[in-house]
């Protein structure tokens, strides 16, 4: 680990105040799970490190009738625990899934959001993109993406609970460079397949935090996470879904359906949720909808199986949204 | 009677029960100190730098700039200009610092000039390797019932026959299995504390061999062996890998001498797994004929795999594996690829050969529409070891304890629970494991103090518990009377841990030496109480007349006759001596239940079922937990593990803990272990068990979830996209 400055702020202006312009110039550490081996291995190599785990207002979840507030330093096991959150089981199944006493004590939401793709290239040293996305397009990119991978970045986006926040409608509020700045996105915004070296997958400027994650009353809106999982874990999914399906009459009105680790970014799938649209959920319906999710996959040269598992995926991510069997293994 | 023996069955207090470790506590609690424990003051610590790149020649070497980084104390290089590298991660350098930190920056300041060269690391594709020319004549070995014409050609004459045998067959297998490369992934990596004093040297290293690694160290150092003393009370992992100093090893000491200081090198992870350790690779292909009750008649394969830089592989004497048909020809080639070389990995061969040839038989039954069960039973009168009762009374007990009859139904015909489908698989494996040669020195003190010194180590058998079993059974005393000193050079020598040879080594040398010592006390005792020495026994903590309890004395009083002086006894045992406490040669049954999701291709290990024979047993819970651990290891590389190398770079990519998976408690299901013991087995006296019961997982594994399927996932491990990939290729088919 190269040396760096260290510092633990008790408030968001102070974090703001240490936090650099620049890529390599600071860098914020909250569970630390992913930052401290990527910092052991000098794969990130801050000057300064700001810990945000003492920050005020931060840490905690708050409930009222238009939703719940969750400070982005809230761990994965409060979130798990949190009755504010029973109405989300998406959120509840993608921590589950992580099945690492460790990693959901230490963790804390705004990491998982944040946490670095797990791409073996950009692990190995040679940047995000990996020689333009040329190392994972001629070498193994079994765990790659299958959709979004044209331009050069090609890793999969590693967050299992992007997928539920994104179809459950989450806004992201971020603070910063100044102290008055404040802007409340959609976490679906917060992401994007960078175009360049200079770029990052997702949109903060070095100088931004991410304070909170609102999330809208869940009002009926059955939810559900999916994932296929090699191992009992700790071990990312190979694929992940994520589904919220409004249904009433005994057809779904409104239905949005999230892919994870299929592309650089969480990936919303518009056919999938079309195809439910009006449909009762039922495994033939739900088939179909997986289907159309995968219909445009671009499968690289070792990943074509993942275009099966993302069907399948989503196929049992809305049969479990409806409470309705899987026809897998339990989760 | 013979002059070394053990209790008669029924007799012994200590062997044959169920003993916890007497160092359990300490590993479990922490205060065992493995060699990455040692530390000293003033302590360097020192990496290794691995080339970046699977084949290169280097230009230049520059390690000056690291030692300008701030707390970075010695720079080394470990390759020169001018070397050719092999193989990504072969250390090139070394730095010792005064914090990881500072030795990482040092590191990353080392100036390298490479000149890359064509890389090669694809060791499935036989094609490819072929038009890379990495590829090398291996063994053959051809057994035919008929024998050749004076007239005829051997090559033509084997072809011919082996075509008319395939030609009356009842069912032809023409089949395709294989096992990727694995690494040791030793939980401690490699590496060492090494601490000069007085220009003799202690090394703390991780090594499967503390009485034979001295002189390693020694020779490259300008030193002679007695100037070494190596230590290594824990080992935390080595399946094979850790009989070598290694360049690592060498280097840290060299630090140490140059410094002035101690210095700790144990290497990173990805060194680790780059360079320390793996199993070589195997891919078969083979017709099998078999007549209509699944009998093999002939049996014609050609495998290939890579031992990495240096030409290897799996040999061809193993193939096809424990069964041994009146007809075959079996042919190896092996495949240079830019890896590192393996080292022997738990059971060399075996493993991978039992693979990729009693999946073949498997496919036989499935051929036929028979019960696999039936096939392996119908197919024991040829196993090469002759043990085919063995076989077929472990196969009976096996198939008891997993349900086979209750369970079983034919390839591909099970009932469907959603995408769910289950499956049964079984597999034999064999193994020799002789014991080494080993020496013990036992002393008992006048005070009754007891202690038993060897140049052992304690890999996964419970190596410092068995000893203390032994000994303290042929005392008459409890276990926590003995101390057991092991883990340094200087106790007298004991063979290296590899082969499953240490409980048998170490079984002959404690008790032959426990022997002679308690045959002393008799003597005195006798005198004293005035009786024949023959008519003594040592049990419940006293030296007393067989079946007179009331005549005799404590153990303390006893050893007080010795005087002053200590009684010292040391017992040799050589593996050509006359083994009268040891044997060789098991066999070993192993079933497994699966269940398979046919819509991701994941496979779930539901019940394993082990039952394995190892003569006698020493302590029925390390023997147990030596099974468990296999078969745990077994299911790793069946459904887990593999090297994953980049095509184009040789880069190893999956060469982090987070990468290279293995299964979790999770995914291991339910493991029943039976330990074979019958007065057959308790008679035959010791052998060890670290290798036997690892090999059959792969073969046993992969059937099952051919029978839950109907289609072979022909290459280990069978991981979701395989099992997938095959699906697929079956559908269209």
């Amino acid at each position: 680990m190269k040396a760096f400055e260290y510092a633990a702020p008790t408030h968001a202006e102070g974090v703001l105040e240490l936090l650099s312009d620049e890529a390599d110039g600071s860098v914020i550490l909250a569970g630390g799970t992913d930052l401290i081996p990527l910092m052991a291995r000098l794969i990130v190599t801050p000057k300064r490190v700001v810990n945000i785990k003492q920050v005020a207002g931060l840490r905690g979840i708050e409930a009222d009738s238009l939703g719940v507030t969750i400070g982005a330093v809230t761990t994965l096991d409060e979130l798990l625990e949190a009755p504010e959150l029973d109405d989300f089981p998406s959120i509840q199944h993608a921590i589950r899934g992580i099945n690492s006493a460790t990693l959901q004590a230490q963790g804390t939401i705004g990491g998982e959001l944040f946490q670095r793709p797990q791409c073996w290239y950009f692990r190995d040293r040679k940047g995000l993109l990996a020689e333009s996305g040329r190392l994972v397009e001629q070498g193994d990119n079994r765990y790659h993406a299958i959709f979004g991978n044209a331009g050069p970045a090609k890793f999969v986006s590693p967050s299992r609970i992007a997928p539920a926040l994104i179809a459950l409608g989450a806004q992201a509020r971020i603070v910063g460079p100044g102290p008055e700045d404040e802007a409340i996105v959609p976490v679906e915004t917060l992401f994007r397949a960078p175009r360049d070296a200079r770029q990052r997958e997702h949109i903060l400027a070095p100088n931004q935090l991410l304070t909170h994650i609102l999330l809208p009353a869940a009002d009926g809106v059955a939810n559900a996470t999916y994932e296929v999982r090699q191992s009992a874990g700790p071990d990312f999914p190979l694929v992940g879904a994520a589904a919220a399906l409004r249904i009433a009459g005994g057809v779904v009105r409104e239905a949005h359906i999230v892919l994870g680790q299929v592309a650089p970014t969480p990936w919303v799938s518009y056919p999938a949720a079309q195809a439910m649209l009006g449909q009762p959920v039922n495994l033939q319906t739900a088939t179909a909808a997986g289907e159309a999710a995968v219909a445009a996959a671009t499968p690289l040269s070792e990943n074509g199986y993942k275009v099966q598992l993302a069907s399948v995926a989503v196929r049992r991510a809305i049969l479990l949204a409806a409470g309705l069997d899987t026809g897998g293994f339990e989760t | 009677m013979a002059k070394y023996n053990w209790p008669a069955r029924g007799t012994a207090s200590l062997i044959g029960t169920s003993q916890d470790r007497i160092d359990g506590l300490a590993k479990a609690t922490g205060t065992a100190k493995y060699s990455y424990d040692v530390n000293f003051d003033d302590l360097l610590i020192a990496r290794v730098l691995g080339c970046p790149h699977a084949h290169c020649k280097i230009k230049s070497i520059d390690v000056s700039p690291a030692e300008k980084v701030p707390g970075v104390v010695k720079a080394v290089t470990m390759k020169s200009e001018g070397n050719e590298v092999h193989w990504q991660g072969d250390p090139i350098a070394a730095v010792a610092g005064e914090s990881e930190g500072a030795v990482a920056e040092g590191l990353k300041a080392i100036k390298v000039e490479y000149e890359e060269l064509p890389v090669f690391v694809n060791d499935e594709d036989l094609a490819a390797a072929e038009a890379a020319k990495r590829t090398g004549k291996g063994g053959q070995n051809v057994q035919l019932e008929r024998e050749p014409g004076d007239n005829d050609d051997e090559q033509a004459f084997a072809d011919k026959e082996i075509d008319r045998l395939l030609a009356e067959s009842a069912a032809v297998v023409d089949g395709y299995y294989g096992i990727d490369v694995i690494t040791h992934m030793c939980l401690e990596p490699h590496g060492s504390t090494c601490k000069w004093t007085d220009g003799k040297l202690d090394a703390y290293l991780s090594t499967q061999n503390v009485s034979q690694t001295g002189g390693q160290f020694a020779g490259p150092l300008g030193l002679t062996a007695d100037d070494v003393t190596v230590h290594c009370d824990f080992i935390g992992g080595g399946f094979g890998s850790k009989f070598q100093v290694d360049a690592w090893g060498v280097v840290a000491a060299q630090i140490a001498k140059q410094t002035g200081r101690p210095v700790k090198l144990m290497l990173d992870r990805d060194i680790e797994l780059k360079t320390a350790g793996c199993r070589p690779s195997g891919y078969l292909k083979v017709k099998v004929g078999a007549d209509k009750d699944g009998v093999v008649k002939v049996w014609d394969s050609h495998h290939w795999g890579t031992n990495g830089a240096t030409p290897g592989g799996v040999t061809q004497g193993v193939i096809p594996y424990v069964f041994d048909p009146k007809n075959r020809r079996r042919r190896q080639t092996t495949i240079v690829t830019n890896a590192s070389p393996s080292r022997a990995w738990r059971a060399p061969n075996h493993p991978q050969a039992c693979a990729m040839s009693q999946t073949a038989y498997d496919d036989i039954a499935a051929k036929l529409g028979l019960d696999s069960y039936d096939v392996f039973m119908r197919n024991l009168p040829s196993v090469s070891n002759g043990k085919k009762d063995v076989y077929a009374d472990q196969m009976k007990i096996a198939a008891g304890l997993i349900g086979w009859k209750s369970k079983w139904h034919p390839h591909g015909k099970g009932p469907a629970k959603g995408s769910i489908v289950s499956g049964l698989g079984m597999a034999i494996h064999t193994w020799g494991g002789g014991g080494h040669a080993s020496t013990c020195l036992v002393k008992v003190h006048p005070d009754g103090g007891v202690e038993a010194n060897l140049g052992s180590q304690d890999l996964g058998t419970g190596t410092r518990t068995v000893i203390g079993m032994i000994v303290a059974e042929t005392f008459g005393l409890p276990l926590s009377a003995v101390k057991v000193n092991i883990g340094s050079s200087k106790y007298p020598i004991s063979g290296p841990s590899g082969g499953s040879t240490t409980v048998g080594g170490v079984s002959e040398s404690s008790r032959r030496a426990s022997q002679d010592a308690v045959a002393k006390i008799f003597e005195l005792a006798a005198a004293l109480l005035k009786v024949e020495a023959d008519t003594l026994e040592a049990a419940k903590g006293r030296i007393q007349v067989k079946g007179s309890p009331n005549k005799g004395l404590s153990w303390k009083d006893a050893c007080s006759l010795l005087g002053m002086m200590p009684l010292e006894v040391k017992a040799e045992f050589r593996k050509a001596d006359d083994n009268q406490l040891s044997s060789s040669q098991v066999g070993g049954v192993q079933m497994a239940e699966v269940e398979v999701d046919k819509d991701t291709g994941v496979v779930r290990m539901k019940k394993f079922v082990a039952v394995q024979d190892m003569g006698t047993i020493i302590n029925r819970k390390t023997a147990s937990s030596q099974i468990y651990g296999a078969a745990i290891m077994g299911i790793a590389y069946s459904l887990f593990e593999q090297r994953i190398m980049d095509p184009v770079t040789g880069a190893f990519l999956n060469a982090e803990i987070a990468d290279y998976k293995l299964p979790r408690l999770g995914d291991i299901g339910e493991i029943v272990v039976e330990l074979y013991e019958p007065d057959s087995e308790y008679n035959r006296g010791v052998v060890g068990l670290g290798e036997p019961p690892v090999i059959s997982p792969g073969a046993a594994i992969s059937n099952a979830v051919c029978n839950a399927l109907g289609v072979r996932v022909p290459v280990l491990p069978m991981t979701p996209k395989r099992v997938l990939e095959a699906l697929e290729k079956a559908r269209k088919a």
